[in-house]
C-alpha cells in the first residue's frame, strides 16, 4: 500500500449553529483516485474549501505530507502541491484562454514586479517559456485552437477542461476537483472521466466530489461516503454500493 | 441559460502562439507609433500655451496610467490619488526649494516617502475584501489636503512654495524659456512608464492582477498572493503618481499650490481612467488628453468641471462601461460584421 499523502482528522466546521461537516476523518493515498459523495448538503464542497483554507475550520487537522494546512491561507497551500477546481468551473473571463494556462505557472514562475516591468534577469525569456508550456499544455488538452479566445466565450465542457488544464500547469501533488462532470453530456463526461483517469497515470492524486455515480464508481479506488456532515462509509466502489446505510442515504429508508 | 449571441465561426488558426506573438509587436509598434507621433508634435505646434497644455496633458496620463494598474487590473479603486501626486510634488519642491536637493535625488526621496505611505494605508485596507481602500484613500486625500494647508512653515500653506529650481539633465537647467524641452522630457518619462505598464501587464506579475481582478479565489488556488500583490500595484500607482508631482514641481511655474491635489483633481483621474476604459493600454491616453482639454476649456467657469466629470461618469456608465476605447472596438467590430453578412447575402437569418 502506498504512503499516505493527506490525512484528515477530526473535521468540523459549524455555520451559525448549522453543522456543516462532524467531526470527519479520512486519508488519501498517494496515486490514488479517491471519491467523495453524498446527498446535497452532505458537507463535500465544505470540506474542500477547509483543506483549502477558504473557510477555516472549526476544529481538526489536515496534515499534507508532513505539513498542517489549517490556518495556512490559501496561497500556501497552492504552493505545497495541492491544486483545486471549482464546481463552476473560475475562469479568468477577462483573459484568453493561453493567459489561464499561463496563470498556472505563477508558483514556477520567479520574476518580480520591478523584473517584469522592466524586462531583466530573465523575466522576458521565462515569459516566452511559460507562453510555450502553457501552448504545449492546450495542445495535450486538444485546446490549441482555442488558445486566443476569450475564457468567457466558451461553453462549459470547454471551460472545464481549460480549468483543468489550468490547475495542472501549477503541477500539483493532489488535485481536488470538485464535480467535474457536473453540466457535461454523456460524452463529455466519458471524456472527463478519462482525462482524469490520465491525471492519475501521470502521478497526481485525485479527491473528487462527484454526483455522477457511473463516472465516480468507474474510476475511483475508494468513495467516501458523507451524509449531514458525517462520514457515513468508506471503501471500495463495490463496498459502498451494496452498503445499506449508503443506499438509505440516497433512497431514504427501505428497510422497515 | 441566457440566450448568448452565437460566435461567428473561427477558422482554427494553426499556432495560436505565433497569433498572441503578432498582436504583441502590433502593441508595441503603436507604442512606438504613437512616441514618434508626440516627438513631432513641436514641429506643428508653436504656441507656448498649447504646449503648456500637451505637458499637462503628460503629466495627467502618467497618473491615469498609474491609476488605471490598480483600477483596471487589480480592480481596486483610489478615491485619493491626487494625495499622492501631492506628497510627489511637496516632497521634490520641498527638498529642493528648502533644502537645495538636487531634483533627481529629490526625485527618488518623494518616491520613497509617496511609496511608503501608498503601503502603510494599502496593507490594512487591502487584506480586506470590499472596497475598503477606496474608503482609506479618501481620508488620505482628506488629510494630505488638510496637512499641506496647515504647515504652513514647510510647505507654504494656503499662499504656496516658491522657488522650486529648474529640472536639470545632464548638467542643463530646463528653464522656463526651454518649453519645448520640458515638453519632451516630460512626454519621456510618459514614454518610459507606458512602455513599464505594458511589460508589467503582460508578465508574470500583471497576470496575477489580472486573474485576482476576475476571480481572487480561483487565483489564490493557483498560488497568488493576492492581498500583497494588490498592495504592490497600489504602491507602484502611487510611484506613478509621485513621478508625476515631480515632474509637476519643476515645470513652468516652478511654483506649488494647495488646490492642484485635492479631491477635484482624484475625480478627474477617475473619469479619465473610466472613460478611456480600464484595463485597456490607450484607455488612459484618451482619457487624458479629453479631460486636460476639458479643464482647460473649462478654467473660466471655476468648479463646473467637476459636473462635467458626473455627467460623464454617469454617461459612461450607462452607455460604455467598458470605456470609450472599448465602446469603439466593440462599435466597429459591429459595423465590419454587418458589412460581412451584407457582402455573404443569401445566410439565413
Amino acid at each position: 500500500m502506498s504512503e499516505t499523502l493527506l490525512t484528515v482528522g477530526g473535521l468540523c466546521k459549524d455555520f451559525g449553529g448549522l453543522e456543516a461537516v462532524k467531526n470527519v476523518s479520512f486519508e488519501v493515498r498517494a496515486g490514488q483516485i479517491k471519491a467523495l459523495i453524498g446527498p446535497n448538503g452532505a458537507g463535500k464542497t465544505t470540506i474542500f474549501n477547509l483543506i483549502t483554507g477558504v473557510l477555516p475550520s472549526d476544529a481538526g487537522s489536515a496534515v499534507f505530507g508532513e505539513q498542517q494546512l489549517l490556518g495556512l491561507p490559501t496561497h500556501r497551500i497552492a504552493a505545497l502541491g495541492l491544486g483545486r477546481t471549482f464546481q463552476t468551473s473560475l475562469l479568468f473571463d477577462q483573459m484568453s484562454v493561453l493567459e489561464n494556462v499561463m496563470v498556472g505557472h505563477h508558483l514556477a514562475g520567479r520574476s518580480t514586479m520591478l523584473t517584469a516591468a522592466l524586462r531583466i534577469l530573465g523575466a522576458g525569456a521565462e515569459e516566452r517559456e511559460y507562453r510555450e508550456t502553457a501552448m504545449v499544455a492546450l495542445e495535450r488538452a486538444g485546446l490549441a485552437d482555442l488558445a486566443g479566445r476569450s475564457a468567457a466565450a466558451l461553453p462549459i465542457g470547454q471551460r472545464r477542461l481549460v480549468e483543468v488544464a489550468r490547475a495542472l500547469a501549477a503541477e500539483p501533488t493532489l488535485l481536488l476537483m470538485d464535480e467535474p462532470a457536473a453540466g457535461l453530456n454523456m460524452r463529455e463526461t466519458d471524456r472527463m472521466g478519462e482525462i482524469i483517469e490520465e491525471i492519475r497515470a501521470g502521478g497526481v492524486t485525485v479527491l473528487l466530489v462527484e454526483h455522477d455515480m457511473s463516472l465516480v464508481m468507474n474510476i475511483s479506488d475508494e468513495v467516501l461516503v458523507l451524509d449531514g456532515g458525517q462520514r457515513l462509509a468508506e471503501g471500495t466502489p463495490e463496498q459502498v454500493r451494496s452498503d445499506e446505510r449508503v443506499l438509505a442515504a440516497y433512497l431514504g429508508e427501505v428497510t422497515e | 441559460m441566457a440566450a448568448v449571441r452565437e460566435a461567428p465561426p473561427q477558422a482554427p488558426t494553426p499556432n495560436e502562439a505565433t497569433a498572441a506573438a503578432r498582436r504583441r509587436r502590433a502593441q508595441k509598434l503603436q507604442i512606438f507609433g504613437f512616441f514618434l507621433f508626440v516627438a513631432l508634435v513641436p514641429l506643428a505646434v508653436h504656441n507656448r500655451y498649447h504646449i503648456h497644455v500637451l505637458i499637462f496633458v503628460g503629466l495627467n496620463l502618467i497618473l491615469a496610467t498609474g491609476l488605471n494598474l490598480l483600477m483596471g487590473y487589480a480592480g481596486q479603486v483610489s478615491l485619493g490619488h491626487a494625495a499622492f501626486f501631492g506628497i510627489g510634488a511637496y516632497a521634490s519642491g520641498i527638498l529642493t526649494a528648502t533644502y537645495g536637493w538636487n531634483p533627481w535625488a529629490a526625485l527618488l526621496a518623494a518616491l520613497v516617502v509617496t511609496s511608503a505611505v501608498a503601503w502603510l494605508v494599502g496593507r490594512p485596507t487591502l487584506r480586506l475584501h470590499g472596497h475598503y481602500l477606496a474608503m482609506a484613500t479618501l481620508g488620505v486625500g482628506i488629510i494630505v489636503s488638510v496637512v499641506i494647508r496647515q504647515t504652513s512653515g514647510l510647505t507654504g500653506g494656503s499662499s504656496g512654495l516658491p522657488g522650486i529650481p529648474a529640472m536639470t539633465v545632464f548638467g542643463r537647467e530646463l528653464t522656463t524659456s526651454m518649453d519645448v524641452h520640458y515638453f519632451y522630457f516630460v512626454w519621456a518619462w510618459v514614454c518610459l512608464l507606458t512602455v513599464v505598464f505594458a511589460n508589467l501587464v503582460e508578465s508574470r506579475p500583471g497576470r496575477a492582477l489580472r486573474a485576482l481582478h476576475d476571480s481572487e479565489l480561483a487565483a489564490e488556488t493557483l498560488g497568488v498572493d493576492t492581498a500583497t500583490f494588490k498592495v504592490r500595484a497600489f504602491v507602484i500607482s502611487a510611484a506613478y503618481a509621485s513621478i508625476a508631482g515631480t515632474l509637476y514641481a519643476h515645470s513652468s511655474m516652478r511654483f506649488l499650490s494647495p488646490t492642484p491635489f485635492g479631491f477635484h483633481t482624484s475625480i478627474a483621474l477617475l473619469v479619465m481612467v473610466v472613460l478611456g476604459g480600464q484595463g485597456t493600454l490607450w484607455g488612459p491616453v484618451l482619457g487624458a488628453i479629453t479631460i486636460t482639454g476639458i479643464q482647460e476649456v473649462l478654467r473660466p467657469y471655476t468648479n463646473w468641471d467637476i459636473v462635467v466629470y458626473g455627467l460623464l461618469l454617469m454617461f459612461m456608465m450607462i452607455v460604455m462601461p467598458g470605456g470609450v476605447t472599448r465602446g469603439l472596438a466593440s462599435a466597429w467590430s459591429a459595423i465590419t460584421d454587418l458589412i460581412a453578412r451584407r457582402r455573404g447575402g443569401t445566410d439565413d437569418e
